[in-house]
């Protein structure tokens, strides 16, 4: 799909783009949700070119690695440093976030213990099934988009009776979150663009209270240069008609109902419940667990651990504020000084979706242009 | 963590495990949460499930769309 990156074709939006904004009465403020979208917006180098057409982008709560608050990641750490015979497996960015005790790359594991960086739920789920007298308990965390195989992973665990295996969730859920940020009113946002693979499995409605409640446009794009552009662009239609709507610019992978067979599972093995994000604090209905008698496969009810949700990050850090979208990563005071991708202290500079890392790669390059 | 690339279904069975060809590279995949994927479809993968069936026409749609925007600048 190069063509989603022809120079061409992406001056042509940004020139639309530009006569749109001058438009509107006031300079629009478009929050891209998903950390994917503001990788891609950096990467390609947009964010300065859409500055100059009017259009300002604010990162949004999209990393999920960012917004897993400390106290479960200590309970990481806890487990595979208090636990004999363990594995502690996860995804990769997880294993750098720094915390009151350390990461999970500086924890010394227990006795015949060790921390395995997985790509899939089911590469843990294999290794319990391969080593009946190994725990395995997997640290998942994910949005809607990877809810599902971990929902999934888990009921072939009931299933095959497996009594090795666990898992530590970190279940987010982007819609709940978005109103939380519109209530707080701590952000003044004129449009969203909406994540493009938890739409691939919720669909468009329900981001459309966005439009409905709070008059808000927006639209579900992807993640080419072009996709992020004709969903801003979008956006500005809708503001200039005065019809906010959830736009769906990303057709070719999405269907607008989503994707019912892995919202099944999600619903069948998890339940909501009021959990605490990173920066955003606790939001009602915004965290999934582990619900009747798939909780036994949660570390909670094997371990007997106890999640400390709230007040356990990191002092100085500022991450946040930047995932409510209420400074940028250049205004926390450890940004680029104490605080870089070689040694993070906080979540924010380590997740490669992490808006602090997106703006220490590739913000540079706007700081040094003439 | 999203994979903003799709991938292409190289070997599919019935239990609903089976291999992408993502970017060249060969690359395990589960397929039960898309139970209308069939071989030679592109898929949008996460996390090792595919999570979403891309939709040919509209992907053509796309292209064609995007090659009127470049003509017209």
């Amino acid at each position: 799909m190069k063509e989603l990156r022809d120079p061409k074709a992406v001056r042509r939006l940004l020139i639309e783009i530009a006569e749109k904004a001058r438009r509107l009465p006031s300079a629009p403020r478009i929050m891209e949700v998903c950390g994917t979208h503001t990788m891609s917006l950096f990467r390609h180098g947009l964010t300065p070119r859409l500055a100059e057409a009017g259009v300002e982008m604010v990162s949004g709560p999209g990393c999920p690695v960012c917004i897993t608050p400390d106290g479960l990641h200590e309970i990481a750490i806890e487990l595979v440093s208090g636990v004999e015979g363990l594995t502690l497996a996860t995804f990769g960015d997880m294993t750098r976030v720094p915390t009151r005790k350390g990461s999970l790359q500086t924890a010394v594991p227990a006795k015949n213990s060790r921390i395995r960086i997985v790509y899939s739920p089911e590469e843990a789920l294999e290794e319990a099934r391969r080593d009946p007298g190994r725990k395995v308990v997997f640290f998942g965390v994910g949005f809607e988009t990877t809810i599902p195989g971990i929902a999934f992973t888990v009921k072939q665990a009931a299933q095959a009776g497996l009594r090795n295996f666990s898992i530590l969730p970190a279940f987010w859920l982007v819609p709940p979150a978005l109103r939380a940020i519109l209530d707080s009113r701590e952000v003044a946002v004129n449009g969203f663009i909406y994540p493009g693979h938890v739409s691939a499995v919720i669909g468009i409605r329900p981001y459309e209270f966005v439009a409905r409640d709070y008059g808000i446009p927006g639209a579900v794009a992807g993640f080419e240069p072009g996709d992020i552009l004709l969903g801003i662009r979008s956006v500005l239609d809708q503001a200039l008609e005065g019809k906010p709507r959830v736009a769906l610019e990303y057709a070719r992978a999405i269907r607008p109902e989503g994707n019912p067979t892995a919202r099944e599972i999600m619903r069948e093995i998890c339940e909501p419940f009021d959990a605490v994000w990173r920066g955003l604090g606790m939001i009602p209905a915004s965290g999934l667990r582990l619900k009747g008698k798939y909780s036994r496969f949660s570390v909670e009810k094997k371990y007997g651990v106890i999640v400390r949700w709230a007040g356990r990050d990191l002092p100085g850090c500022r991450c946040g504020d930047v995932l409510r979208g209420v400074i940028r990563p250049e205004q926390c005071r450890l940004f680029g000084a104490k605080c870089t991708p070689e040694s993070p202290l906080g979540p924010c500079m380590v997740s490669y979706e992490g808006a602090c890392l997106v703006h220490f790669k590739y913000g540079r390059r706007k700081r040094t242009a003439p | 963590m999203c994979l903003a690339v799709p991938a292409r279904i190289t070997r599919i069975d019935e239990s609903g495990q089976g291999t992408v060809d993502y970017l060249g590279t060969e690359v395990r995949t589960n397929f039960s949460l898309v139970p209308q994927a069939k071989l030679g479809d592109w898929v949008i993968i996460h996390a090792g499930f595919a999570i979403s069936v891309m939709d040919a026409k509209e992907a053509r749609e796309t292209l064609r769309l995007f090659r009127e925007l470049a003509e017209s600048s």
